[in-house]
């Protein structure tokens, strides 16, 4: 079990009652996917805020990143970098940049 | 005395707004849900302290909200909105075959005798149920695999289920409108559904009279009148006296017959409201005159009612669920606008006053009549 600082958007902040960044106990071994369902486990109301219930795809609307790094696009399988791993550097849940 | 509680959804959060029977001090709750769509607020005919609350945002998607206790605080309940089947295709706006894919939750509309128990209109166009208060939710799939489905195309704002009317009378009977699909009516439950359009006309479609591909707008009905029903359309104001089976045009002497928003008087049932919006190219009142029209006889005799509604410069929408009526014994009306001003009228229609002014664009107003 690996603890990872995940900081989420303005919006998720409100719904899960929490600040800019959280600690979570991530599965080992420790990937994108895992990251993502952890913060889905801890917080329940945030379960299809970030990727879709039904298929896991990502929101469209929603990027991750990590280590001045898109991981956006990555499978769910891919390894965390290990600045995440270590508690170096946080994993950023990100509102894609759109106005309104 | 008894009092009012105005539900209004924005663009930009809900707000709550109360007064006694006067309905003359009002107080101003919200933002909740802040920077959050939301599109509609509806209380629980058999609970006024519950309250569903649909939200969502193009990052974050679809949530529920649940109150327990009239709006003073919220819960979160389910949110998966899975179709029972695997969707099929409708048409895109230019004909072509689109995947249908959910958005987001336009209309909640609560049983009529259990706070648990609410439908779901959404987008794109299904129905929905929950039984246990929101928690779960399980599609109906009947309607969207009526063999038309594969016909139906999206309006401007989406292809979106936005009228759900419950029969008071019926319990297995209820109508449901879609953009721009048309109306359908089910008998048993919501099993099955027939389409419900004969008698309309639009020229927007290769068939103008066709069985579905009709942009209703909204439906309205009086709970004592269950099978007359009142349509705005695209263009055109419409009227069923047979549930549905056969519409006529009431659009009578109406300035412009296109428009969002219909609803009815609440111990009147042949008096009836719309806004004249003045095309689907320019979607704000004619000539800059912010006009609310009443008809006493069912349709096709109009009045506008102006007093204390801006009569120049005003070039705001009303959009569909933006109008609610409440049920005290000189029945007021509501109506939200684009430009963020809720209007009251506490007698009819008479006279109108806003109670805000400033809120961000209304999409929808639901009134709750309070013990």
């Amino acid at each position: 079990m690996s603890t990872v600082r995940v900081v989420l958007p303005g919006h998720l902040r409100t719904l899960a009652h929490v600040g800019a960044e959280v600690s979570l106990d991530v599965a080992d071994p420790p990937t994108l996917g895992g990251v993502v369902e952890a913060v889905e486990a801890a917080y329940p109301v945030l379960r299809g805020t970030i990727r879709d219930q039904a298929t896991g795809k990502r929101r469209s609307f929603v990027r991750y990143f990590a280590c001045n790094t898109d991981l956006s696009h990555e499978p769910p399988e891919t390894p965390l970098p290990d600045p995440v791993v270590s508690g170096a550097e946080p994993f950023m849940v990100v509102g894609a940049m759109a106005g309104g | 005395m008894s009092g009012v509680r105005v539900l209004v959804g924005t663009r930009k959060g809900a707000f709550v707004l109360t007064a006694d029977g006067t309905r003359k001090d009002w107080q101003v709750d919200g933002p909740f849900w802040g920077g959050w769509e939301m599109y509609h607020l509806k209380g629980s005919p058999a609970d006024p302290n519950r309250i569903y609350a649909s939200q969502s945002t193009g990052w974050h998607g679809q949530l529920i909200q649940r109150s327990d206790d009239g709006g003073k605080t919220w819960t979160p309940v389910g949110n998966d909105f899975s179709y029972a089947t695997v969707p099929g295709t409708h048409q895109w706006y230019d004909g072509t075959p689109h995947p249908w894919e959910f958005a987001r939750v336009w209309h909640l509309e609560p049983s009529l005798t259990d706070p648990d128990t609410v439908y779901a209109g959404v987008e794109d166009a299904a129905l929905f149920r929950s039984v246990d208060g929101g928690q779960s939710w399980q599609e109906l799939p009947g309607l969207r695999e009526h063999g038309s489905g594969p016909h139906w195309q999206p309006g401007a704002g989406g292809m979106c289920l936005h009228t759900i009317i419950l029969d008071p009378s019926d319990a297995e009977r209820m109508f449901i409108a879609i953009s721009a699909a048309g109306t359908f009516r089910t008998n048993d439950g919501g099993k099955s559904w027939q389409p419900i359009n004969r008698g309309l006309q639009s020229q927007g479609i290769p068939d103008p009279e066709a069985e579905v591909g009709h942009c209703v707008h909204h439906v309205a009905m009086h709970p004592s009148r269950p099978d007359t029903l009142f349509m705005q359309k695209h263009w055109d104001v419409m009227r069923s006296d047979d549930g549905g089976d056969n519409w006529r045009e009431v659009s009578g002497n109406l300035p412009t017959d296109f428009g969002f928003v219909i609803d009815v008087h609440a111990h009147e049932p042949e008096t009836i409201y719309v806004v004249p919006i003045k095309s689907d190219l320019e979607h704000y009142p004619l000539d800059g005159k912010l006009q609310v029209f009443r008809s006493r006889s069912g349709g096709n005799d109009w009045e506008p009612l102006t007093n204390g509604l801006p009569q120049s410069n005003c070039y705001v929408n009303v959009l569909r669920d933006a109008m609610s009526v409440d049920g005290l014994d000189d029945s007021g009306i509501y109506f939200g606008t684009t430009g963020g001003q809720v209007y009251c009228s506490p007698d009819g229609g008479d006279t109108w006053s806003a109670i805000v002014r400033d809120l961000p664009a209304v999409l929808s107003v639901e009134v709750q009549t309070l013990p």
